[in-house]
């Protein structure tokens, strides 16, 4: 990103307006609310009062330094995490048991079994969805670049295949709501640009994409939001210009963003 | 939608799968199982009477120190890339996840008995006076109080530090109910001394009353932090 600059800083809510305008569709839905979320770890704050609105059918990349909080907050929005303070809604509920089968979450750690194949993995975590369909197993497999024949255990995949079938597990309930947490940590950078442009497709059919990275050169040109946090906060969002006039911060340090 | 039977089954199968390919649980079950058998054998030299008085005790004893070990592995598996996390944010019902475990564990821990069960008889000179078909009963009421509450505080103990330690110390206090019940039935049925019934109908309301304590309570405690 070349440039950017504040906008609003005097108005926050009417950034929050303009926010969730689908350009498209015309329509304002919010894919997630987060009203003051303070996450406490003992005495560490790992989030601080977040307040933020996502609008449906984005690609937001998070960035920050370690520790910043962008893992909290995705486990946050899954519900694995529960908030010491603050509110929650999540495609328009705050009920996040009830949203379950639309979100799908792709950890730091690749959450599949070392001793199964990919095939077999699949097979588990669709199972837990209700879905049996082999067809759908292999097509995900091959989504992301693997062989649906390949009977090697995961135990046995290099840390990039890991990754990958990661994704394909992520998706395989076909989410409204998709949460990446590094998917491209040690994916060869063909890959990577690969995964990009499936996730660019992924947001084209409407999904809401949360990414962690650390890498948000990759993301140029597809995210729709570059959402920046330090010490637990989002201190700046900032939206690439579609025009050749660059990017543009849609909000300031304060208030919601 | 995910039926409680449908991921039950599926979960149960990928354990058996698993547990099939590593043999974590089942060969560190044996080994231990084994080795209290040889070294009580070799501490003392009971006669066949006096055998007969001390096994029960001595069997499930054995039994519940090589099920600790295959508990602690039932969700270290799930730990391991942070497998539980995916099932936690599934609509898949916490319950199916238990009972599947339950299930498993009482597999493993019962083949244990089955293997170790010769063995028994051959180094203690075992020979019941009771009928067998109530030490079969006894076998699997009591199997079953050993598993029911050791997966559910084993699920407890996952995020504590030293999980290995702390399961035996929060289930053997639990425990002791039934293993009073468990020893008193198998030695009234090996010496035939007296009825077992008493403590066979105590063992199945512990059964009951803990199977459903736990179904009840395992949600939260898979959803804790």
């Amino acid at each position: 990103m070349s440039r950017s600059e504040l906008l609003n800083e005097d108005n926050n809510s009417t950034v929050l307006a303009n926010a969730c305008e689908m350009p498209h569709a015309g329509e304002s839905v919010r894919a997630t609310s987060l009203e003051s979320v303070t996450k406490h770890f003992g005495r560490f704050a790992a989030l601080r009062g977040v307040t933020a609105d996502f609008c449906s059918g984005r690609l937001y990349t998070i960035v920050g330094d370690n520790g910043a909080g962008k893992s909290t907050l995705l486990r946050i929005i899954t519900g694995l995490l529960q908030p010491t303070r603050g509110k929650v809604e999540v495609l328009g509920t705050s009920a996040l048991c009830d949203v379950r089968p639309q979100i799908g979450y792709m950890a730091h750690a690749p959450l599949l079994y070392e001793e199964l194949d990919a095939m077999e993995n699949l097979r588990y975590f669709g199972g837990l969805y209700g879905i049996r369909d082999h067809g759908r197993f292999e097509s995900a497999i091959r989504m992301v670049g693997l062989d649906p024949e390949l009977k090697r255990r995961v135990g046995q995949y290099s840390q990039g295949m890991r990754q990958r079938l990661s994704l394909a597990r992520s998706v395989l309930n076909d989410p409204k709501l998709l949460l990446l947490d590094e998917p491209f940590s040690n994916v060869d950078i063909v890959s990577a640009r690969e995964m990009v442009r499936l996730l660019g497709r992924m947001r084209d059919g409407g999904k809401t994409i949360f990414l962690v990275t650390q890498q948000p050169s990759l993301l140029e040109g597809t995210a729709d939001e570059f959402v920046h946090m330090t010490m637990g906060r989002i201190v700046e969002r900032v939206r690439p210009a579609p025009s050749p006039a660059g990017p543009v911060s849609v909000s300031s340090t304060e208030g919601r963003l | 939608m995910s039926s409680l039977a449908a991921v039950f089954k599926s979960t149960l199968a990928k354990d058996l799968r698993m547990e099939w390919r590593s043999k974590d649980a089942i060969n560190s079950m044996l080994f231990f199982a084994l080795l209290v058998v040889v070294i009580f054998s070799f501490s003392f030299d009971p006669t066949a009477e006096e055998s007969r008085q001390i096994a029960g005790g001595l069997i499930w004893v054995a039994f519940l120190f090589a099920a600790v070990v295959a508990l602690n592995q039932t969700w270290a598996r799930e730990l391991r890339n942070q497998v539980l996390d995916a099932y936690r944010i599934s609509p898949a019902p916490a319950n199916s996840l238990f009972l599947a475990k339950t299930v498993g564990n009482f597999i493993f821990v019962g083949v244990l008995e089955l293997l170790m069960a010769p063995l028994f008889v051959m180094f203690y000179n075992l020979r019941p006076i009771g009928p067998v078909w109530e030490l079969a009963v006894v076998g699997a009421l009591g199997t079953w109080a050993l598993v029911v509450n050791g997966t559910f505080f084993a699920a407890m103990s996952i995020r504590t530090r030293s999980r290995e330690v702390m399961l035996p110390l929060i289930l053997f206090p639990v425990s002791i109910p039934a293993l009073l019940a468990m020893v008193e039935a198998t030695t009234a049925i090996l010496t035939g001394d007296s009825s077992p019934v008493f403590w066979m109908n105590l063992l199945a309301v512990y059964d009951l009353v803990f199977t459903t304590a736990c179904l009840l309570l395992f949600e939260t405690i898979l959803n804790a932090e």
